[in-house]
């Protein structure tokens, strides 16, 4: 259906919206410079008003597509009108134009909810953070307007149907796995606003990181949702029974979470402690710009991969020259306004700030790896050194010896004491925990293998020294007079994120080295009767069928599952779909997900004599990838609920210093 | 002054870095096109739409300018394209079609319903040239010059200012 005005109000609403963008990045900024509070009071009513009419631009191209208006351009190539109505919705995300949209509508919502909840942010400061923010957007909207509207018009020949949505974005990860990881990226944009801020002020003292401390570990939290779900995506719906790639578009996103994972580490150091002022600014910029550099490798197709949507040249320049002008222009700053005189706060070698320090060495150390070795073709191309692609075994041999010495330091530093602590100490509270650790690793590769396997006992003992010296450490803290419940009630909220944080990692590693070691996999032919088992497992299949769906045809395989001589037995279901609008087969894997093991089948080619080849995998211990992020993430929200982050903490003057309740506050 | 060196460290990292993206940028865009180019269409062997007994093969392209059009009677938007190449056919360019993905009956009707401007049709039901070709999704265009090399490649529909802006000029190009 053709509608009269909703793609002209979106396009409308796009301009609109980019005016207000500038008038946010200028005016305030110019009234932090020449302390006019007129021009600073911009700031909020713009950043409102921006969010207000991205949301009217998002909202009209969302009705076009539930509308099936295919004669806009974006509508038009990638949607139908068979699809499903959910799809339709998050089909707007689903390709180049949309999706920076989408990206837009996000920052403004970040800087919106900035602007709601800092009130009590000094003046000059909150009018910097959000010119700044104000001026990011600036460029996006300009791109978008400029190089990727999606109100495009398809006229006056318009087509009577969609080219429909890639069918491997027809899925509920695709709903949910775009959004999480905008958040994350964007909502690194936070904490970029107040570094810049920061230095824009002159003011690089504690003050900053405690308020960009809470906006930072949120937009993690995000990011790491974003990354699990891209990773059980790809695991179910590409068939291959995979959950990383090293694809150059999951390094993307795989890199701005290392740094930011070092920034949140470093926040913490600067806001306790003053020292690693100019570090944590520095890791700040750095972990927004690898996610605006991600979104140049997915966006420009320089790099090939799934991910990478219909390019066109001329957007890879302009979101380089956004890289280009953002980055540099902050690092140039930087070089001009980082502290002066080194005044750091002294610590001995065995304390928290040193093993943060050897923390935030190491995630920086892994982060180039990845960044060179996602990069890297690009290099050897640019230097007409040929053509080259660096695959799994490169990064497998970097990250997983570079992480093991990371968790190896990890697993001292929830007992470490800031400045100083005594060695003979640390020794006494984890030497027990290190023990039980390794013993443990060394036997349970023994009793669920059979046998020795040096892999599967480095993980689990680098897990379990994760785990067991925290688990000692929060036994002892909960010690309490009134009895263990006070003890646990005691503890701040910020202490239980660390450890739900820690005990994510721990679950993760876990998932990964049981997975990678003791995974099954089968290729087999099977027609209607044949039976293959698989660990322990038999799987028969009983019946070969066809069906249609709303937008694609398919051939089901129903297969009976029985777990060695049990008597119950359940049904799965795999299929080949053919998505009639573009004629591309998909692989839809049937799943019996567990929380020990996932059973996974997938249909292959069909062969002679109405039978396929199947492949048939059981995965043990699959889940804890993902739910070890979820722990992660759950943590960086909990340390975001402390209290102390709710206090309302007055400073007054434009220029005014943090006073004393506020330095109480972070102490 | 040393430190202040040191502090200007990320921002050298990253002009270098940005100098290779740039770099890339330019590069891959080139490569990316002179790949298709340069290719030798890929050997087939299937019969044709028309004549179930008729079996032809790469050779059918040599000896002319032909351009090779990817459709099929379930893709909406080659309905959309074919005013477009009854337009290039009228212009005297040769033109075969791939049917692809399709049954006979469905893809008759089609070229029954909307014109038919191709002067053989290939009958590809199992997507086997489609997948040599590296074909994404149905309608997709390919310039196979008289020896039979893969000149110029158009993904998706081809729209009236199409024909005029870059297929004929390409024609004319390699004839």
């Amino acid at each position: 259906m053709q509608t009269l005005l909703i793609p002209e109000i979106g396009h409308f609403a796009l301009i609109i919206a980019l005016l207000m963008a500038l008038v946010q990045g200028v005016m305030p900024l110019a009234g932090a410079a020449t302390r006019r509070p007129l021009w600073m009071a911009y700031a909020r009513p713009m950043a409102t008003g921006q969010f207000l009419f991205l949301a009217i631009a998002y909202l009209c191209l969302t009705a076009s597509y539930l509308l099936d208006d295919f004669s806009v351009a974006n509508v038009a190539n990638n949607s139908n009108s068979l699809l499903p109505w959910y799809y339709k919705a998050s089909a707007v995300w689903g390709n180049h134009e949309g999706s920076v949209l989408l990206w837009s509508l996000i920052l403004a919502g970040w800087t919106f909810a900035v602007s709601h909840f800092s009130r009590e942010l000094p003046r000059d400061m909150l009018a910097r953070v959000l010119g700044v923010m104000g001026l990011v957007s600036v460029g996006f909207l300009a791109f978008v307007l400029i190089t990727s509207n999606p109100f495009t018009r398809l006229l006056p020949n318009l087509p009577d149907d969609g080219a429909d949505l890639n069918p491997l974005l027809q899925d509920f990860g695709l709903i949910v796995h775009p959004p999480m990881l905008y958040m994350g990226y964007v909502g690194f944009s936070v904490v970029f606003a107040f570094a810049i801020a920061a230095l824009l002020g002159g003011r690089l003292d504690a003050a900053w990181t405690r308020w960009a401390r809470p906006w930072t570990n949120i937009a993690w939290a995000f990011l790491t949702v974003g990354i699990a779900l891209g990773s059980w995506w790809a695991y179910y719906e590409l068939g291959w029974g995979g959950w990383w790639f090293w694809d150059p578009v999951e390094n993307a996103s795989l890199l701005p979470w290392l740094a930011g994972t070092a920034l949140i580490h470093s926040l913490a150091v600067t806001e306790k402690r003053g020292s690693f002022k100019s570090w944590t600014v520095l890791l700040a910029i750095m972990t927004f710009s690898l996610s605006l550099l991600g979104t140049f490798l997915v966006r420009s197709g320089v790099l090939t991969s799934v991910h990478a949507f219909a390019n066109d040249p001329s957007r890879g320049l302009f979101i380089l020259a956004l890289l280009g002008i953002t980055v540099g222009l902050s690092l140039v700053l930087f070089a001009l306004r980082a502290p002066r005189v080194s005044h750091q706060v002294g610590f001995n070698w065995l304390s928290r700030d040193a093993l943060l320090l050897i923390n935030n060495i190491l995630l920086v150390i892994i982060t180039v790896t990845v960044l060179l070795g996602t990069v890297y073709p690009l290099l050897l191309d640019a230097l007409n050194l040929g053509k080259i692609s660096v695959g799994p075994p490169y990064f497998n041999a970097l990250f997983v010896p570079l992480t093991v010495l990371l968790c190896l330091f990890m697993g001292l530093g929830p007992l470490s004491r800031w400045k100083r602590m005594d060695g003979r100490d640390l020794f006494k509270r984890s030497w027990l925990s290190g023990l039980v650790a390794l013993l443990i690793g060394m036997a349970a590769p023994l009793a669920y293998g059979g046998e020795w396997n040096l892999k599967v006992t480095l993980g689990l003992v680098v897990a379990l020294w994760i785990v067991l010296p925290m688990a000692r450490d929060l036994w002892a803290k909960t010690r309490h007079s009134a009895g263990r419940l006070a003890g646990v009630k005691r503890l701040s909220l910020a202490y239980w994120g660390m450890v739900l944080g820690h005990l994510g990692v721990a679950v993760t590693i876990i998932g990964v080295t049981v997975v990678s070691n003791y995974v099954i996999e089968r290729n087999v032919r099977m027609g209607v009767g044949d039976s293959v088992q698989v660990a322990g497992y038999t799987f028969t299949m009983t019946e070969l069928a066809s069906r249609r769906g709303p937008n694609y045809l398919a051939d089901t395989a129903l297969i009976e599952v029985r777990r060695g001589d049990s008597r119950r037995e359940f049904v799965m279901e795999p299929e080949k779909r053919l998505y009639l609008a573009r004629g591309m087969p998909m692989t839809q894997v049937a799943l019996s997900p567990g929380l020990f093991r996932d059973l996974y089948v997938a249909m292959g080619e069909e062969l002679e004599g109405d039978s396929w080849a199947m492949r048939l995998q059981y995965k043990p211990f699959v889940r804890w990838l993902w739910l070890g992020a979820l722990l992660m993430a759950a943590g960086g929200i909990m340390a975001v609920a402390d209290k102390r982050y709710r206090r309302t903490v007055t400073v007054r003057g434009p220029e005014g210093a943090p006073t004393a309740r506020a330095r109480e506050a972070t102490a | 002054m040393t430190r202040r060196l040191l502090l200007l460290l990320p921002l050298v990292g990253f002009l270098v870095l940005g100098i290779f993206l740039y770099l890339g940028l330019s590069i891959n865009r080139f490569e990316r096109d002179s790949a298709l180019m340069a290719r030798e269409f890929p050997t087939f062997e299937l019969a044709t739409l028309e004549d179930p007994e008729r079996v032809v093969d790469e050779s059918l392209l040599e000896g002319e300018v032909t351009l090779v059009n990817v459709w099929g009677e379930w893709c909406p938007t080659c309905k959309q394209e074919m005013p477009q190449l009854l337009d290039l056919a009228e212009r005297g360019v040769r033109l075969v079609g791939v049917d692809y993905k399709d049954t006979r009956d469905k893809g008759r009707d089609f070229l029954g319903t909307y014109g038919n401007p191709f002067e053989v049709n290939i009958f590809d039901p199992e997507g086997t040239l489609g997948f040599d070709l590296g074909v994404y999704g149905a309608p997709e265009t390919f310039l196979v010059d008289r020896d039979g090399i893969i000149r110029y490649h158009h993904t998706g529909y081809i729209r009236p200012v199409d024909v005029r802006e870059t297929i004929l000029p390409e024609v004319e190009k390699w004839r």
